[in-house]
């Protein structure tokens, strides 16, 4: 029975170890071919196993950024984790021991969240375990295979590639922005801020690091007060 | 980038990440209801990354223009919703065609 909810979770978890793959061949070359170490970024996938949180602190550290601006930029990227986290808390069995929910946090992506909330009944170590399982594994191999890739690549290749990395961050943000109107605003006012802090004195002096999360905090918050979600709105999104 | 500065720079953030995610499932049994902390962090993603994305993108290439088409083409992509690899590897195509014809 045990063993049974662990292949259930494998088979739940694959299709997203294959999702991970691909968008992390793209983070692979891109962070590889702006210069980070091939190490370093399969240990940055390894370790931090999240999209625009990793995507954010790699550049930040290929632009020298100081630790206060990447502890900080990962806590205001990531902080939506908190959210999910606690939904998944009332979600898995009264069993579940405290080691197992210290190991099982650890996976928590927008993604295996979605799968485990729409998982019935309880949520079980062994099931954890198998869908977390393999999009580590899909995550982490996915940007060796594509930092490696990059030493055999062209010039004119890597620098038409140096746009992959936005070009995933669009796909994100443009397709709810088309249906909801108040992500559409949310991402007009965040281009708008980002443009103030890029070109204005005085504003432009600060460092890429803080000025993300000043325009994080205040557009979310905007948003939030014109905007507010209704309850069975917020249950299940990302 | 020293090996030092990169491994501290990573434990910084795989520390941060990790509490983020733990904390909530080790200590806290009760759920979030307050409707305005719930819209927050549903327009946290969405934000950053267009913050992040916007005007960034336009110095991510070779040449202005290049970057340009390479972006018209990302959004286009996007708005019929095709996939994250897509959208990416079309960028980049639009990118590599620009900078092949010289413009």
């Amino acid at each position: 029975m045990r063993k049974n909810e662990f292949v259930q979770g494998l088979k739940d978890g694959l299709p997203i170890c294959l999702g991970y793959f691909s968008v992390s061949v793209a983070f692979g070359m891109t962070t590889v071919l702006a210069g980070m170490p091939l190490w370093a970024a399969v240990l940055i996938s390894l370790t931090n196993l999240t999209s625009a949180g990793q995507f954010a602190g790699a550049n930040l550290m290929l632009a020298g950024g100081n630790m206060m601006e990447l502890g900080l930029t990962t806590l205001v990227i990531n902080i939506r984790y908190f959210l999910m986290s606690l939904s998944v808390s009332q979600k898995v069995e009264r069993k579940m021991s405290m080691k197992e929910r210290l190991a099982v946090s650890f996976g928590i992506t927008d993604e295996i969240f979605a799968v485990s909330m729409q998982h019935k009944g309880e949520l079980s170590t062994p099931y954890m375990a198998g869908l977390i399982i393999t999009p580590i594994l899909g995550w982490t191999g996915g940007t060796l295979a594509g930092g490696a890739a990059t030493s055999v690549m062209p010039e004119a290749l890597s620098s038409a590639l140096g746009i992959a990395l936005y070009g995933m961050f669009i796909a994100v943000i443009v397709p709810p922005a088309r249906e909801e109107r108040s992500v559409l605003f949310t991402v007009i006012l965040a281009i708008l801020a980002s443009l103030a802090f890029t070109y204005l004195p005085g504003l432009r002096n600060l460092g890429s690091g803080w000025s993300i999360i000043i325009i994080t905090i205040a557009v979310s918050a905007v948003a939030a007060w014109l905007f507010p979600r209704k309850p069975e709105e917020v249950e299940g999104t990302e | 980038m020293s090996t030092k500065y990169i491994l501290i720079s990573i434990a910084v953030m795989a520390v941060v990440t990790y509490l983020i995610r733990m904390l909530p499932m080790a200590i806290f049994r009760k759920k979030i209801t307050n409707v305005r902390i719930q819209s927050f962090l549903y327009y946290v993603p969405y934000a950053v990354l267009a913050a992040m994305t916007f005007p960034a993108i336009f110095s991510s290439t070779g040449s202005r223009n290049s970057a340009i088409a390479g972006c018209i083409t990302a959004v286009l992509l996007a708005y019929f919703k095709k996939g994250l690899l897509t959208v990416a590897v079309g960028a980049a195509a639009a990118v590599f065609v620009v900078q092949m014809i010289g413009l």
